[in-house]
């Protein structure tokens, strides 16, 4: 059961994934986006991480994606335009694609041989009690360090999304 | 060679399934940004690399049995919210500036 879960929310995100890649509308990427991150989510759940899977939920899916399709509705710029490549890059991007990813499995597979699977369940830490703790007492500073950065990414996004056109 | 990881679809999923799905959303990402010619799009490639880096935090985390590595990407959640509104401010200064999204044309620190 987990196995045939597992694959389905993995098939979902990777063909998600192909779809953004390959559609040349943006809005069409985001809601494929979309599509990946909730898969991801989802696997998240199977990997006990029960709080992390609906931070993804909320921040990713919820609240980074709205701000994405809000600007591609305010631009509105419509479909991507035919660019023309050399000859080598069309036919190179690829293989070389299916390269990187065939030895990036090869070396997870010889690191990791595939000694125990995953069970639901056996994670018992990523319950927003346990992340919260942990968050608050060893990870105070970084935490607090992350509120002021939040706080110059909205003083910036406003400065630089008032100016005027000069 | 140590063998290759066995399709069972009624047992436990091997924990390399979850590390190799995570290379594969990272090429896709890399594929998204290098391919595609819309600033947009290619931001939202960046952020499927973020995720796909989050799975790996995650599955690691899992293998260790404690939970630092949701810690991580949490913290690489509310980077990548920051990012998201500076960089789509970016994105829209460019936009009222230049009147195009297309990122070849966006070259001036080229010369």
């Amino acid at each position: 059961m987990d196995a045939i879960l597992f694959l389905l929310f993995a098939g979902v995100a990777v063909l998600c994934g192909i779809n953004l890649v390959l559609q040349t509308h943006p809005i069409s990427s985001a809601l494929s986006l979309v599509g990946v991150m909730g898969a991801l989510a989802l696997i998240y759940l199977q990997l006990g991480g029960e709080f992390i899977a609906m931070a993804q939920l909320i921040v990713y899916a919820g609240a980074v994606m709205v701000l994405f399709v809000f600007v591609i509705m305010l631009l509105n710029e419509g479909k991507e335009r035919k660019v023309h490549r050399k000859l080598w890059v069309r036919w190179a991007g690829a293989p070389l694609l299916f390269a990187f990813v065939a030895m990036m499995s090869a070396i997870v597979v010889r690191i990791l041989p595939p000694s125990e699977g995953v069970t639901f369940g056996k994670m018992t830490q990523g319950t927003a009690q346990a992340v919260g703790t942990k968050l608050f007492t060893i990870y105070l500073l970084p935490f607090e360090v992350t509120s002021v950065l939040i706080l110059i990414a909205i003083i910036g996004a406003i400065v630089l999304a008032s100016k005027e056109v000069d | 060679m140590p063998p290759l990881p066995q399709l069972s679809l009624s047992g436990v999923v091997p924990f390399n399934w979850y590390l190799i799905l995570s290379v594969i959303l990272f090429a896709l990402g890399v594929a998204g940004f290098l391919f595609r010619r819309n600033i947009i799009t290619v931001f939202m490639s960046i952020e499927l690399m973020l995720n796909a880096v989050n799975l790996t935090f995650i599955s690691f985390s899992y293998k260790m049995n404690q939970n630092d590595g949701h810690i991580f990407s949490f913290f690489v959640m509310v980077v990548a919210a920051a990012e998201a509104a500076v960089g789509l401010a970016i994105i829209l200064t460019v936009f009222k500036n230049r009147q195009t999204l297309e990122i070849d044309e966006v070259s001036s620190l080229k010369n």
